[in-house]
């Protein structure tokens, strides 16, 4: 495990096609969506979601790798390994000590907790542990068009109801949209010896895999087709950082084609990447 | 009274919870002094000093919009972890499905802030701990765009883009007009006796786009 010594900031692009990214409780499930500038959006614990299931599939039981933050029924309940005891007395309120050892142990067996944090809550001391990475609400390139959608089905659900015929339903689909988010990795969230939650170098690579494949496993009858198409990720020297995280991201723009009204692929869209004007001290990597 | 900075904080979306309305969280109108010492702690901090805000300058008009998401109502519990720990046979996870909440969230758009703050040096400062230094890092700083972790306006998916003022004429003005009072606002907690901390409040008045916070010990009951 090396230990992370550069501050990231990361742009993502994604699309959505015939699909629902995240759906809007207070909207009947439809797209969420801006209302004074019909931009679409997605709220940043969505991908923290998707990240989180990726993890969970492509590591499994790995020691260190575990989810504390689960969907739907764990697998492994019932399977546990026994662990090093730390030599507390039981029965007695955690001590701060105590709670700065539990701490530790989250960090390093859970990985999303090293990544985004936790609270963890305790009567004396508020033990909380404020992950590296942090993502902002994704927001579509163009305003979206949220279309909906009639489907019949052929059953009915309940027995008194066998007389009706068929029953209708809906779905919200947005036909195509191009969504941009972007994120920071503290270095120093991660490093510093009381604050740092110990996400090393391994982790940051598994987080750009699980940044580029998350919708390749998330297929639904809601999502349609989503799909990562970029991930540029500019990387500082130091670990307090090299420049203002504003100034990189205005070096991507991501701008509709002329004539691509209304856009409907990822090809009527123009990403431009502006190595020019990229300060010292910061590289760029195209990650996909 | 210490060295002063003057910092420009910008969003698109901004969360500074009521403490009364904090499950359907409902923001206050603008930045409570509380956040803003957060932003600059996000910059710079050491034990040796501590930031004071002066004045929060208001430079758009207050609007708000809804979010509603999914949430989780329980925490991690330490008492559980360390029972795990010590090899107790317990599930140790969030099932996030059966602890399901639907939250909305009550939010500031497209915000605009200038914060003026300066430090005093605590009683950790050691002999070595002048306030030019710590003056000249935290400005070295603010200039390079570096930082401990990334500045979030009131919750950490809502981040500020930071920027240094260097001269007080360059405040851009505020086309809010008039006295507006904002009622009791959070001031900060008084973190004093750590096993009691206490939330102080103050009276805000915002007059033309500028408010006047007031020194802690006014504030301090």
């Amino acid at each position: 495990m090396t230990t992370l010594s550069n501050r990231y900031e990361f742009v993502l692009l994604y699309d959505v096609e015939n699909g629902n990214p995240n759906g809007d409780p207070d909207a009947g499930n439809m797209p969420r969506i801006d209302p004074e500038t019909g931009y679409g959006i997605v709220t940043d614990v969505c991908l923290k979601r998707k990240i989180r299931n990726y993890v969970e599939m492509i590591k499994g039981d790995t020691p260190g790798y575990r989810i504390y933050v689960k969907e739907g029924i764990p697998l492994n309940a019932n399977h546990r390994e026994a662990y090093l005891a730390v030599g507390l007395e039981p029965g007695k309120k955690a001590s701060v000590e105590g709670v700065n050892k539990a701490r530790e142990w989250m960090c390093k067996n859970f990985y999303d907790i090293r990544t985004f944090g936790a609270v963890l809550s305790v009567g004396d001391n508020c033990g909380q542990v404020r992950g590296p990475v942090q993502l902002n609400f994704s927001r579509s390139i163009d305003p979206i068009v949220q279309q909906e959608v009639t489907i019949t089905r052929l059953t009915v659900t309940r027995e008194e109801e066998a007389d009706k015929e068929r029953t209708i339903g809906r779905k919200h689909i947005i036909p195509y949209a191009l969504y941009r988010v972007e994120g920071y990795v503290s270095a120093k969230l991660a490093n510093d010896p009381t604050k740092g939650t110990g996400f090393s170098e391994e982790d940051l690579q598994l987080f750009w895999e699980a940044l580029i494949n998350m919708f390749e496993h998330d297929r639904s009858a809601a999502r349609g087709k989503m799909a990562t198409r970029r991930l540029f990720v500019f990387k500082h020297e130091s670990d307090l950082g090299n420049a203002p995280a504003h100034r990189l991201f205005e070096l991507i723009r991501v701008n509709k084609k002329e004539g691509a009204n209304p856009p409907r692929s990822f090809d009527d869209y123009e990403v431009s990447v502006n190595k020019d004007d990229l300060p010292s001290g910061v590289t760029l990597i195209p990650m996909l | 009274m210490g060295y002063g900075i003057i910092i420009r904080v910008e969003g698109s979306y901004a969360l500074f919870t009521r403490p009364e309305m904090k499950v359907e969280r409902v923001s206050y109108d603008v930045i409570t002094p509380s956040a803003a010492r957060g932003i600059i702690e996000a910059v710079y901090w050491k034990p040796a000093i501590r930031w004071v805000i002066d004045k929060i300058h208001v430079l758009r008009e207050i609007q708000f919009t809804n979010i509603r998401r999914n949430e989780v109502s329980s925490k991690a519990s330490v008492d559980n972890a360390l029972q795990v720990m010590k090899g107790a046979q317990k599930p140790l996870y969030i099932a996030a499905t059966e602890t399901r909440q639907q939250r909305a969230a009550m939010v500031l758009k497209d915000v605009d802030y200038v914060i003026e703050a300066h430090f005093d040096l605590t009683d950790k400062a050691g002999p070595d701990d002048t306030q030019e230094k710590h003056y000249n890092v935290v400005l070295r700083r603010l200039r390079n765009g570096q930082r401990f972790h990334t500045p979030c306006l009131g919750t950490r998916e809502f981040p500020a883009k930071v920027t240094l003022i260097e001269d007080k004429d360059d405040i851009p003005k505020s086309p809010l007009v008039g006295k507006r009072d904002l009622g009791y606002m959070l001031y900060d907690l008084d973190f004093s006796n750590p096993r009691d901390i206490q939330p102080m409040f103050f009276r805000a008045v915002m007059e033309n786009g500028v408010i006047v916070v007031p020194k802690p010990e006014e504030v301090r009951r």
